[in-house]
């Protein structure tokens, strides 16, 4: 069940889920499950991490929020799980058995009387960019993070608590719910265990300059084609064009923007392929005449996910080719862009012209800049490094790039791995 | 225990502006609760304190919650087990997503109110079946991932059972030179580890080891699996909680992959040869041990192949590059050349690929295989669709084919016994079962590793090419044999590393499995439920549907037919319920006559042109939430519909759209997730029972003298709230043109 703040300053578990995605709630209900304490620490405002804010999963095509609902569900009815949302771990002292962790919780600015009724939303005069869904709409200074959201209620952009103009919310609100003066509080948890699931963020494309990302308008990035297929995103579910909202009549995936590659993330994000191909899949459900065009390295699709390339090779008008995409460029007037692929052997290029290219950027682990405050060994992009006895235990895409179903099972094995270490004292 | 209903009314959230809250009372009042109050904000403390209050100096032991959906705020209205609460919901799916202060929408709050009365009448506290249960674990399989299993079950404090066909434990890894790098900055080949961990788990006092032997037949229910070893002789069954299924992959028979020169000279081999070579110390030419000047490898070979294995077996192209290491390392000069479609070296692992292309002497080229053929000593690869668009012949001493792992529960179709065996018909050779059974329709059949005697089949069902996967991407460890998890490359094709992670999270949940059925709760996705299904056996006309349609395989049966029940193995869908004629299946909480009695709580308007009533059954996980998104997102939809939500629409019973019809509903929606190969439902089936239960609905019709399109099913996801609206109207629109229930007066 979801806190607000713990009415102690001082609170126990016997292990601490440092992230609230998919990895770390599927960490802390599956401890909860086998009658262990736990508590599941978030940044944000709300549970559900990169996941909710997908369209569909590959390669079922079955909506994120299905499993979020049950995993919610489960959350909500034990008694077992701690939730606090908008914390952040400050220190961490011990080892394992016997963990001292400080931890701020930032003021939502809205308290547990909230009914969110959205009263005060109706009524606020800010607007901000939507982070929910990458900048693409906007939202109230005051908000619900999305439909999904849990905890259930309103909270404050911190920007803007301070803002006069919020008294209005303040008035609007009939449940006394909104307090601008809220401040941060500090307490301490002391636990067996802590299992680091902070999971990951898209590359920055404005990095990658020859691909015209922050530049064009219709380059966009995987995740922001996440939003735009989603019915509750800010389109509708509508796959058109930034620039002028056109339909899609011929589309590029740009696979390897910026991964395998030594001046962004040498490494492999293991997802992204799949990610265009099902990204695909939501163009030709809306445009059964639209060309689509990917161009990658490798197309990388274990185990049965192969069925799933099959299938797309099967759709006559899904073309792939083999080559990385070297630069793109607009065409002045018609917005369009070219996409000028190379092909890695013979250094032979080719140029293709389509309505909208998609870059599929890959994940950068949130341990590269915010790593656990304790000696944690880290490879060097950043990730956990698996096998530390007296650290953290790392989860999901902690550790290494991974599609859902196998961050969940890593989240599942962290579980076991966190209770076995706090016990072994 | 006479009920005590207290019914609570919230005025929070435009409830109170929007309806007339003195006739909501009127109408709870009518279906005699003992309490009926207002509040003007339930969800606060000072809601809960008035509710606390009053159940405990007017002993209420029914709650009425008639504010906002249950998905909210439900820790809130938590009194303890002997209070029940229902939500009736008035927020989102009346008054924001109804016009305020309307007739209809008033009566759409009062039916609600009544319905969810009608409910907390007739549900008691459930009373978990408990019994004595055993808390051990058995792991089948003495591998990577088997061994880890045992071992962290066993670190655990649980009692562990470890099974081995082989004279040694060790499976594959003991067979690998080497395995690829699992560390920064992840260049330099490891050791499996292999060594440390046999004497790790041979050396743990909580584990028992049976090498040479194999499982001869698994009897029983979690927490009571009477497992019967073999080794030869026979011995007395031990007793399980829960059982690990690791009993890893084998290598796809090369004998099958002839067009790629297996069997035209010794010296193609397979990767699983080669490792084996290399482990024994020396790569040579197996024809005349010659040392090796030049070697190719053809990744993919039967993988990624319909002919063959259609699907990648994610390790090969590490194994490959890590074997061309070992060539190298023997071989300074030696070349090797890779043949490949793509090179699949995910997340950091892409670090080793870049490590190995340093070499000079190693050769990557992608292309397709037109023709392997022996020419003199050596070996001549015509590879097609190369990069460089020309067709190139690759001569090498050797040639090592990458063919793809085959997890050990899949049966060679020449394996499966024929004609009358493969329908299911005659029994095992070894022991006699208790049960009829029969294949289950999704497992391998002939499958003979566990050797259930459960009705539905032998072992774990599998999905495509014979691996007894989870379906369902949230949940990798969801399973259709309540507590039996599989794990390692006998779910999915895997590396050690991902081996022993997944035995990792199979052994949480054996062990979660253990703890629940010992309190006799069930485990996901209802993890924590107590009501099970209890059978009124005097009334049972042995029609055989309970235990064919169980997702779960939880029900046998005698000789007659009657089932036999096991109430560890139920997952508590309710499809049992649903699928009883005689209506003889209940849950304490959830049964037939409680959902008979919500359809009959509400008054039937007789005037049909103004008021239809149309009756929705709907998923409580899916389409219920969506419901709920309808009224969040403030979108309209009609006020004729009464929505009652079910476990799972597989629960329905099709004496229910009887009962609705009868009681003068003009007409009965069915909504649940999406079936089909990719389907959603998280009880497996749900919607394709209900829709094979239209059926009987159909023949009900008949018999009613009522049209078929009186009755609608859809299939709905949980994101598919837009579309809900249109649903219901182009339903009611129907019905307009059907007319009024005849039996609308009766």
């Amino acid at each position: 069940m979801a806190e607000f703040e713990p009415r102690e300053n001082q609170i126990t578990a016997d292990t601490l889920v440092v992230g609230g995605g998919i990895a770390g709630m599927t960490t802390a209900i599956e401890t909860a499950e086998v009658g262990k304490h736990v508590i599941l620490l978030e940044k944000t405002p709300s549970l559900g991490g990169r996941v909710v804010a997908s369209n569909q999963y590959f390669p079922k095509l079955c909506p994120p929020t299905c499993g979020m609902e049950i995993n919610l569900k489960r959350i909500r009815i034990n008694p077992r799980v701690r939730v606090l949302t908008l914390a952040d771990v400050e220190k961490i002292t011990g080892g394992p058995g016997e963990y001292d962790v400080q931890i701020t919780l930032n003021p939502r600015y809205v308290n547990e009387r909230c009914t969110a009724c959205g009263e005060c939303a109706r009524v606020c005069e800010i607007e901000r960019d939507n982070d929910f869904n990458y900048g693409l709409d906007k939202n109230k200074a005051i908000y619900l993070p999305h439909l999904m959201a849990y905890p259930f209620r309103y909270v404050i952009d911190p920007a803007f608590a301070g803002d006069a103009r919020m008294k209005k919310c303040v008035e609007a609100c009939a449940y006394d719910a909104i307090d601008l003066g809220m401040q941060a509080k500090t307490i301490t948890a002391k636990v067996k265990a802590i299992v680091w699931a902070t999971g990951w963020r898209p590359y920055d494309a404005t990095k990658i300059d020859n691909l015209g990302f922050g530049k064009y308008d219709n380059v966009i990035t995987n995740v922001m084609m996440e939003r735009l297929a989603a019915e509750n995103g800010p389109t509708q579910g509508k796959v058109v064009r930034p620039s002028d909202q056109k339909e899609i009549a011929k589309i590029g995936f740009v696979q390897c923007a910026g991964s395998r590659d030594e001046n962004h993330l040498p490494y492999c994000s293991a997802v992204c392929c799949l990610a265009s191909m099902k990204q695909a899949t939501y163009v030709r459900e809306r445009y059964p005449g639209a060309e689509i065009h990917m161009f990658y390295i490798d197309v990388r699709s274990p185990g049965r996910l192969e069925d799933f390339y099959v299938k797309q090779q099967g759709d006559a008008k899904f073309f792939f080719h083999r080559g990385k995409v070297a630069k793109i460029t607009e065409v002045a007037g018609s917005k369009n862009l070219i996409l000028e692929a190379e092909n890695t052997l013979t250094g032979e290029i080719t140029k293709m012209e389509v309505d909208m290219a998609v870059l599929a950027v890959g994940m950068v682990p949130n341990t590269a800049d915010a790593p656990p405050p304790l000696e944690t060994p880290l490879d060097d992009f950043g990730f956990i490094v698996p096998g530390s006895e007296n650290g953290v235990i790392g989860a999901g895409t902690a550790i290494r790039p991974l599609d859902v179903s196998a961050t969940v099972q890593d989240a599942t094995g962290a579980t076991l791995r966190a209770l076995n270490l706090g016990n072994r004292r | 225990m006479d009920k005590k209903i207290g019914c609570y009314i919230c005025k929070g959230c435009d409830i109170g502006k929007s309806l007339d809250v003195d006739k909501l009372i009127e109408a709870a009042k009518e279906k005699g609760v003992a309490i009926c109050k207002a509040h003007d904000a339930l969800c606060t403390p000072e809601g809960g304190d008035l509710i606390k209050s009053d159940i405990k100096n007017e002993g209420l032991n029914r709650i009425v919650v008639a504010a906002c959906s249950n998905r909210v705020f439900p820790e809130m209205f938590e009194f303890g087990d002997d209070v029940m609460t229902d939500r009736a919901n008035l927020r989102e799916q009346v008054v924001w997503s109804h016009p305020a202060n309307d007739e209809d929408t008033q009566l759409l709050g009062e039916d609600n109110i009544r319905m969810s009365i009608a409910r907390v009448n007739n549900i008691e506290p459930p009373v978990p079946y408990v019994e004595e249960t055993s808390k051990d674990i058995l792991v089948v399989g003495g591998g990577m991932t088997g061994m880890t299993a045992a071992k962290a079950a066993a670190e655990a404090g649980y009692k562990v059972t470890l099974v081995e066909q082989e004279e040694q434990l060790g499976g594959w890894a003991t067979r690998n030179k080497q395995v690829f790098p699992k560390r920064p900055p992840y260049q330099q080949l490891e050791d499996s580890g292999v060594g440390d961990l046999v004497k790790a788990v041979e050396g743990n006092s909580h584990i028992t080891i049976h090498k040479n032997t194999r499982v001869a037949k698994t009897v029983g229910q979690p927490g009571k699996f009477k497992v019967s070893l073999t080794n030869g002789g026979s011995s007395e069954p031990l007793v399980f909680g829960s059982i690990i299924l690791a009993t890893g992959w084998k290598p796809y028979d090369p004998e099958k992959l002839g067009h790629l020169g297996y069997g035209k000279t010794p010296d193609v081999i397979t990767n699983v040869q080669m490792e084996e070579m290399a482990a024994k110390g020396e790569i040579k030419r197996p024809s005349d041990g010659k040392p090796i000047d030049s070697i190719a490898f053809i990744q993919c070979a039967g993988s990624r192949d319909q002919e063959h294995l259609p699907y990648c077996s994610a390790v090969c192209c590490r194994v490959s590059l890590k074997q061309a290491m070992y060539v190298r390392e023997q071989y300074p000069d030696a070349k090797v050349y890779i043949i490949y479609k793509d090179v699949r070296s995910p997340a950091q692992y892409e670090m080793f690929y870049q490590y190995a292309q340093t070499d000079d002497n190693l050769f990557l080229t992608k292309g397709e295989i037109a023709e392997v053929r022996t020419a003199g000593d050596a070996i001549e690869i015509d590879v097609e669709e190369t990069l460089l668009g020309e067709d190139i012949t690759v001569r090498a001493d050797m040639l090592v084919l990458a063919a793809g792992m085959v997890p050990t529960t899949k049966v060679e179709d020449e394996e499966v016994p024929t004609s009358d065996a493969a329908e299911g018909e005659t029994k095992p050779e070894e022991g006699k079962t208790e049960d009829g059974k029969k294949a289950a329709e999704s497992s391998e059949k002939g499958a003979r590793i566990l050797n259930l005697t459960y009705r539905q089949g032998t072992d774990l069902p599998t999905l495509k090419y014979g691996y007894p996967d989870s379906h369902f991407i949230c949940f990798p460890y969801e399973t259709r044999r309540t507590a039996m998890y599989a794990a390692g490359a006998v779910r999915a094709p895997m590396d050690f590393d991902t081996g022993i992670n997944d035995a990792y999270g199979a052994a949480l949940k054996a062990i979660q499995a253990v703890e629940a059925v010992a309190k006799g709760a069930a485990v996901h996705p209802r993890a924590g439920d107590l009501s099970y299904p209890e059978f009124m056996m005097q009334k049972c006309t042995q029609c055989k549907r309970c235990t064919e349609e169980c997702p779960f395989g939880a029900l046998d049966e005698d000789d007659k037919g009657t089932p036999l029940p096991n109430p560890f193995r139920c997952r508590r869908c309710g499809v049992c319920l649903g699928a009883c004629p005689e209506r003889i299946i209940s849950f304490k909480n959830y049964s037939v006559n409680m959902v008979s009695k919500m359809i009959k709580s509400i008054p039937m308007p007789d005037e049909f042109d103004e008021k239809p009533r149309i009756l929705a059954f709907i998923c409580e996980n899916d389409a219920m939430p969506a419901v709920d998104m309808v009224g969040i997102k403030r979108m309209q939809y009609n006020a004729m519909i009464r929505i009652i939500p079910l476990r799972c629409l597989g629960s329905m019973n099709a004496v229910w759209v009887s009962d609705a019809l009868a009681s003068g509903y003009d007409g009965v929606l069915l909504i649940g997730c999406r079936k089909g190969d990719d389907y959603q439902c998280h009880f497996i089936k749900g919607s394709e029972l209900a829709e094979y239960r239209m059926d009987n609905v159909r023949e009900k019709l008949k018999q009613l003298v009522l049209e078929e399109e009186r009755v609608e099913f859809h299939e709905l996801a949980i994101t598919d709230f837009e579309k809900i609206p249109k649903i219901f109207d182009d339903f009611l629109e129907t019905i307009e043109r059907v007319g009024p229930n005849p039996y609308k007066d009766m």
